[in-house]
């Protein structure tokens, strides 16, 4: 037995790995919100009736407020489960820096669903006839977007964890969040389907990307002293 | 440099000191109010592109800017409570909170009815109304998670790094939903720009709006020293408060 | 007020001053200060909801006090937080371990997260050590709350903190785990470490002088 210090990759690559272990051996929690997604893409044209004109004009949108809700629905097991068994709180008593070992969990986090609504989006997007000038302006939105909505959704989560029924309040925190992303993404899509280019658009997601990813882990630190307080 | 700040640090000459002022910011409050309300509603001008439903600009306006002002306001109150543990802080955004949220749904509703004479529909996804409309979430939110803990502090601190995380995205969201409006404007609408204003119109502008703001104030005091009681339930000078408020009770019921 | 009681002995590990902690409008306990040093055992008492655990994470950081100070050797634990967190062992009721990975798995991740380097073997032995020998493959989602209790207890044999802060630390442990543990805290303050606990049983293996004790009865009026 040795005791040393552990360089700052190490924590991380330690807390990501145990995540993704947890996720693997606990799979629901990455297909149901996945099912979700695809689901809630189906009632569209049900509802909306299935001329490929229309769908194909809305499914941008459609497309990316799917991803917003089932990115919320999967917030919960960023920190519940960990939150209820106290392991949080021995994570947050270790000696390494909260914001490694939260930016681990998102990482994690974002690897668990978002990356797989990325891998899905093309298939949803050929039932919504998403013009086809548009699918790789959808996917680099997926891309930077979906960790965004991952990282301001750490923010929510983080402050909700210790409350009883947290679940809609965590929408009512998280959703108004979402919002510049939405409607970047959704425009970037649309401007792609009309053949201009849309690098603008892209640069400014990229800029909520890195700005949330400076800024969150330390709001996602401070409100879980708070909700393990 | 900030010790003549200290006295105010402590709860009870805070209490006492709302207390002293409530009656001068309400009065005050009255008379600008009475005059810049009567004024605007009956003698300034009508405008005249939009005749009379322009009076509405009077309160729309000072209610909008409020209710964004308060949000800093409550942004900078969490800033303090979170660096440097200011625990009066806390009870002060505790009593802003409603204030703004009421002040942002004042200034939708006066916003949709102002559209209804311009545009012939109550709403419509106007940049500032949409931007209002997020405010309103915002500060929903606020409260609804300073509800949720039961103990105030925490209820606090949370409710506090909530602000602190939205008025960091208030202004992406503003420019956000701006970008986004000029995107999808078909038809020309002619938007709640702000008129020019002749001088006979600005006047009772500056009563009405500075009468808003000290009716913010007044409000804003009430509930700070309401909260301050809460939160200070079990200091002696509280239940010496509220025991001679009793007594003070009963011998008016005898 | 709050004057700085915590510098005065040399040998304090952890001290406290001022400590005053209200829960849901109720004081719990009102300007508490004390000093934990090298070599002591401290029993926290009081009736239920006294603030026994309250106090426990307050000591820990994990909750903040309505008002007063902590210190680890003389810093404000706020401001030496890793040094202090590389000294301290917290065990509270929940155990921290995950259903989804064994018991080597948690156990391993709980070591290594504290800088602690272990192989598979030295694991296995300390698992047999509280009694878990034959379980270190079981996903703990197979292990009773007991053997959840007592991968968690595991660390304190491998642990080189000083400070241990054990909130009911024998509750689920058999009386002969009982003694074993009471073995491992007089090594452990043999070594210059300290053991902040609460207990609803008296200590058996240590006679009453040697246990420091923290009465907590201030139940507000």
């Amino acid at each position: 037995m040795s005791v040393a210090n552990l360089s700052y990759r190490a924590v991380f690559s330690l807390v990501l790995k145990r995540d993704l272990t947890i996720a693997m051996r606990h799979k629901d929690d990455i297909i149901n919100p996945l099912l979700f997604f695809v689901i809630v893409v189906t009632l569209f044209p049900l509802g909306i009736g299935p001329e490929a004109q229309t769908l194909s004009r809305i499914a941008p949108g459609i497309i990316w407020v799917a991803a917003l809700l089932s990115t919320l629905l999967s917030l919960d097991r960023l920190f519940k489960s960990d939150h209820s068994d106290g392991s949080l709180e021995q994570m947050l008593l270790s000696p390494h820096p909260v914001f490694i070992l939260v930016l681990a969990k998102i990482v994690a986090h974002w690897l668990i669903t978002g990356l797989p609504l990325i891998l899905i989006a093309p298939l949803l997007a050929v039932l919504l006839h998403l013009n086809e000038q548009s699918y790789t302006a959808l996917i680099l939105t997926l891309l930077l977007g979906t960790p965004v909505l991952s990282l301001l959704g750490a923010i929510g989560v983080a402050l909700t964890v210790g409350i009883k029924k947290g679940g809609v309040l965590l929408s009512l925190l998280v959703l108004p969040l979402y919002i510049p992303v939405l409607i970047f993404a959704t425009s970037a899509i649309d401007t792609a389907s009309l053949g201009l280019p849309y690098s603008g658009q892209l640069a400014i997601i990229a800029a909520l990307f890195f700005g949330s990813l400076t800024l969150a882990p330390f709001a996602v630190g401070a409100a879980l002293k708070v909700s393990t307080n | 440099m900030w010790k003549w700040l200290h006295p105010y640090a402590n709860p009870e000459v805070s209490y006492h000191f709302a207390g002293k002022i409530i009656p001068w910011l309400s009065a005050l409050a009255a008379l600008l109010l009475s005059i810049g309300l009567i004024w605007a509603l009956a003698f300034a001008p009508a405008d005249y592109q939009q005749g009379d439903s322009f009076r509405i600009f009077y309160i729309h306006v000072p209610a909008a800017s409020l209710s964004m002002g308060i949000y800093f306001g409550m942004a900078i109150a969490a800033f303090t409570s979170l660096v440097w543990q200011f625990k009066l802080s806390d009870a002060s955004a505790a009593a802003m909170a409603p204030v703004g949220a009421t002040f942002t749904a004042i200034a939708l509703f006066t916003g949709a009815a102002w559209g209804k004479p311009m545009w012939g529909t109550w709403w419509i996804w106007d940049a500032r109304l949409t931007s209002e409309l997020i405010l309103l979430f915002l500060y929903l939110g606020v409260i609804a998670l300073h509800n949720a803990f039961e103990d105030k502090n925490l209820a606090g601190k949370a409710a506090g790094i909530l602000t602190l995380v939205g008025v960091i995205n208030l202004p992406i969201i503003k420019y956000s939903v701006e970008w986004w409006n000029t995107l999808h404007q078909g038809s020309t609408v002619s938007k709640l720009g702000k008129p020019s204003m002749s001088v006979d119109m600005l006047w009772p502008f500056l009563f009405c709006f500075l009468g808003f703001i000290l009716l913010v104030s007044v409000i804003i005091c009430i509930r700070f020293r309401s909260e301050i009681l809460a939160r200070n339930s079990i200091r002696p000078w509280v239940r010496t408060l509220v025991s001679q408020q009793l007594a003070q009770e009963k011998a008016n019921d005898v | 007020m709050s004057v700085n009681l915590a510098a005065n002995t040399e040998s304090a590990l952890i001290s406290a001053s001022n400590l005053t902690c209200i829960r849901e409008e109720r004081l719990l306990f009102d300007q508490l200060a004390f000093e934990i040093s090298a070599g002591d055992i401290v029993q926290v008492e009081g009736p239920n909801g006294s603030g026994k655990t309250s106090l426990l994470r307050i000591l820990a950081g994990l909750s903040q006090p309505y008002e007063g100070e902590i210190y680890y050797k003389k810093q404000l634990i706020t401001q030496s937080r890793e040094e202090f967190h590389q000294n301290l062992l917290y065990l509270g009721h929940l155990p921290g371990v995950k259903g989804e990975m064994s018991a080597e798995e948690n156990l391993n991740f709980n070591l290594t997260l504290h800088g602690l380097h272990n192989n598979a073997d030295e694991i296995e032995e300390t698992l047999s050590l509280v009694n878990l020998a034959g379980f270190e493959d079981s996903l703990a989602s197979h292990l009773s709350a007991g053997q959840h209790r007592r991968i968690s207890l595991a660390r304190l044999y491998k642990s080189s903190a000083k400070i241990w802060i054990l909130d009911e630390p024998f509750t689920a442990i058999d009386k002969q785990g009982v003694h074993s543990l009471e073995q491992l805290f007089k090594e452990h303050i043999k070594q210059g470490g300290c053991v902040i606990l609460t207990t609803h049983q008296d200590l058996l293996t240590f006679s009453p002088s040697q246990v420091r004790k923290i009465t907590l009865d201030y139940m507000g009026e």
